[in-house]
């Protein structure tokens, strides 16, 4: 137990044991805590045990279409960027039950009935994760209609957020204004200081419960110039953003220029495989499906992620409304960058740069976006010309 | 992210309370044409009444098969007793017809925005609709007819493929017999027997008598036929602002949490069907929205 006296909002330091006296907390307070680790050559998000589960002396390194996993010359806990993987899966099942049926002699009824489910604690949630979080929260909670497994589920939620440091070559969490820095929304902040061979974190606490973990931890209050160090560290990480988008008037320009010759473009290197859209923390798409018994008694309703790259997803009675490949991701990056600023007041982008790595044909959203607004703008100073 | 307690688990019920259809039991079924019929449903101990707005829907649930959206078709003012008028295009739909009067189907709604026709009380009417989109218009003419000195004159244009295509044909026997409404049909292919109007639905505009200063018009039916209609409305001097056009997308959960109807950035399964024309008007001449 610390003798500190410790708030809110302030930064205290702790060393490599601490992260596991925080994991062992979290457990005793019977939380299933998920965090990140290795398998199949990527990071994942898995439940962790402890903390040499974690991808340590391990970074990752991107590009379009490209992933690979590679040692650093440290031991850093939290040393990459991000994988295939968000935390959304566990928020927004892939797959879940929403209702159950059964039909006895004609008569159809609804099974209720309790579920059980675990209490999470996210450990290692980079700021554009978080960021995906509370932007799945104006959808999944903040509506007319709330989805009570998401909200459950998130009502016990424990976040523990890791600052990043150091910036990837697709990410520009900074054009989306979602990092490398969490603000707000952590239970605990995480800031991973590596200085020559010292090995340090910074840490503060967002919420109560927070609080209530960082009390039982050997901690002193971080010194002015540890914390000078530290953001010196997020400026680097700021400045050294792999890529760019400008948001500036994003959404007007994209919605009227939905007929700019540049999707075709698009279009014609698109596959249509919906890769982006299984990789992004906020596409919240779902399809709902009905499975029943043989015997036609029991009926269960899954739902399950959706894709707007897919021909069903728009099918109505004739045929589906997008048929074309360009009208689809049309339809998934001015959702994205443009119309979801209109429905949920926000940008549907956390600048995690996911759809850029894991495209198969490597189309960037941020050099697509630069395109037509370039495009845009040199028609505009023409037009200007020729008015003149 | 408050700590609940600290139990390992929290205990709950996991669907969404709109995700739970209300049972209803089909009271009447009633073939229209090939392949559209209408169904009326009552809930089934006949205490509860059901409540729309003219214009609004219910998400249609078939237990083992799935679920549509279907605009309401009866009278606003028979809560008794709730009407869809359906056409057979995919296996919910087929599904729905093969149910016999007794059996049950579960229903979530009523759904989304509705046709102003409070609004518009004091105008002149005008309906536009084709084919199966004379359905979710109904119960406008069933509130107008029953209000029907709060209007002044409406006009209602219909047009479909077909003369064996043609929805609610007592009905709107009966309503040509009224002096008090002017009601046109139009075919796009006539057969031997026809001796009405042949072409597109946007040909009658002219013979609707209204005033374009004091006038609501309602347009359901193809994206394209809405289309063509609002530009021929238009064309009489009728502004859009007074235009209002019914649009469909595929939905999934009719409470804009699936994101399948999403139009640019209305969902239309909350910020519609209904919408003001001049709302939609750029888009709705864009292909693939």
């Amino acid at each position: 137990m610390s003798k500190v006296k410790i708030t809110k909002g302030t930064k205290y330091v702790v060393g490599v044991d601490a992260i596991e006296s925080i994991l062992t907390s979290l457990k005793e307070q019977n939380y299933k805590t998920i965090g990140p680790t290795i398998r199949d050559e990527v990071i994942i998000y898995d439940e962790l045990d402890n903390i040499s589960e974690l991808p340590i002396g391990i970074t990752d390194v991107h590009e379009s279409g490209s992933y690979r996993l590679i040692e650093r010359a440290d031991k850093a806990l939290f040393g990459y960027n991000v994988g295939p993987f968000s935390f959304k899966k566990y928020l927004f099942p892939p797959r879940l039950t929403i209702l159950k049926t059964k039909r006895v002699d004609g008569k159809i009824s609804i099974i209720r009935k309790d579920e059980h489910l675990d209490k999470l604690a996210f450990f290692g949630v980079k700021p554009c994760e978080l960021q995906a979080i509370l932007i799945q929260d104006k959808i999944f909670i903040d509506g007319e209609y709330v989805d009570n497994y998401y909200k459950k589920q998130r009502d016990a939620l424990f976040i523990v957020t890791t600052n990043c440091t150091e910036a990837g070559s697709s990410c520009f969490c900074t054009s989306t204004d979602s990092g490398p820095e969490a603000k707000s929304g952590f239970d605990l902040a995480i800031t991973e200081m590596i200085i020559d061979n010292d090995h340090s974190f910074l840490i503060e606490a967002g919420s109560k419960s927070g609080l209530k973990v960082l009390k039982e931890l050997d901690i002193k209050k971080a010194s002015a110039d540890l914390i000078n160090i530290e953001i010196q560290k997020l400026d680097s990480a700021k400045n050294n953003m792999g890529r760019k988008l400008n948001t500036t008037n994003l959404k007007d320009l994209l919605l009227e220029n939905l007929n700019h010759p540049h999707w075709e473009d698009i279009a014609k290197r698109c596959t249509s495989c919906g890769n982006c859209t299984m990789v992004c923390p906020t596409c919240f798409c779902s399809n709902i499906e009905d499975v029943t018994s043989l015997d036609g008694v029991e009926n269960e309703r899954v739902r399950s992620w959706d894709s707007c790259f897919s021909m069903e997803y728009s099918y109505i009675h004739g045929g589906a409304v997008r048929a074309s490949i360009k009208s689809r991701y049309r339809q998934w990056m001015t959702h994205k960058l443009a119309s979801w600023q209109e429905q949920f007041d926000t940008l549907g982008c956390v600048g995690c740069g996911r759809c850029i790595v894991w495209c198969q044909v490597g189309i960037d959203i941020t050099k697509e976006t630069q395109t037509i607004q370039k495009q845009v703008t040199a028609q505009a100073e023409q037009l200007a010309e020729v008015e003149n | 992210m408050t700590l609940l307690s600290n139990n390992k688990q929290i205990e709950t019920q996991i669907t969404t309370s709109a995700f739970i259809p209300e049972m209803f039991v089909i009271n009447r079924i009633r073939k229209e044409t090939e392949d559209t019929f209408t169904i009326e449903l009552a809930v089934e101990d006949g205490t509860t009444s059901f409540d729309f707005k003219p214009g609004q829907f219910n998400m249609l649930y078939v237990h083992g098969c799935g679920e549509v959206p279907i605009s309401i078709s009866g009278s606003p003012d028979r809560p008794d007793k709730l009407v869809h008028t359906i056409r057979m295009v995919g296996d919910v739909t087929r599904a729905i017809r093969r149910l016999k009067v007794g059996d049950m189907l579960g229903v979530r709604g009523p759904y989304g925005s509705y046709w102003p026709i409070d609004k518009s009380e004091g105008k002149d009417i005008v309906i536009v609709a084709g084919g199966i989109g004379l359905a979710p218009v109904r119960p406008i003419v069933y509130h107008i007819l029953n209000n029907r000195e709060k209007y002044k004159r409406i006009s209602i244009l219909y047009g479909t493929r077909t003369p064996s295509d043609i929805i609610y044909q007592k009905e709107l026997e009966s309503l040509r017999g009224r002096f008090d409404v002017d009601l046109y049909v139009t075919v796009d292919r006539a057969d031997q027997k026809w001796m009405g109007n042949v072409g597109v639905v946007t040909t009658l505009i002219k013979n609707s008598n209204f005033d374009p200063t004091n006038t609501t018009a309602f347009l359901c039916g193809p994206e394209i036929m809405m289309r063509y209609t609002a530009v021929a409305l238009q064309q009489q001097e009728l502004a859009p602002e007074n235009i209002f056009v019914s649009l469909e997308r595929n939905m999934k959960c009719g409470v804009g949490l699936c994101g399948h109807c999403q139009y640019t950035g209305k969902i239309i399964c909350k910020d519609g069907p209904v919408f003001n024309y001049d709302l939609v008007k750029d888009l709705i001449n864009k292909r693939e929205i």
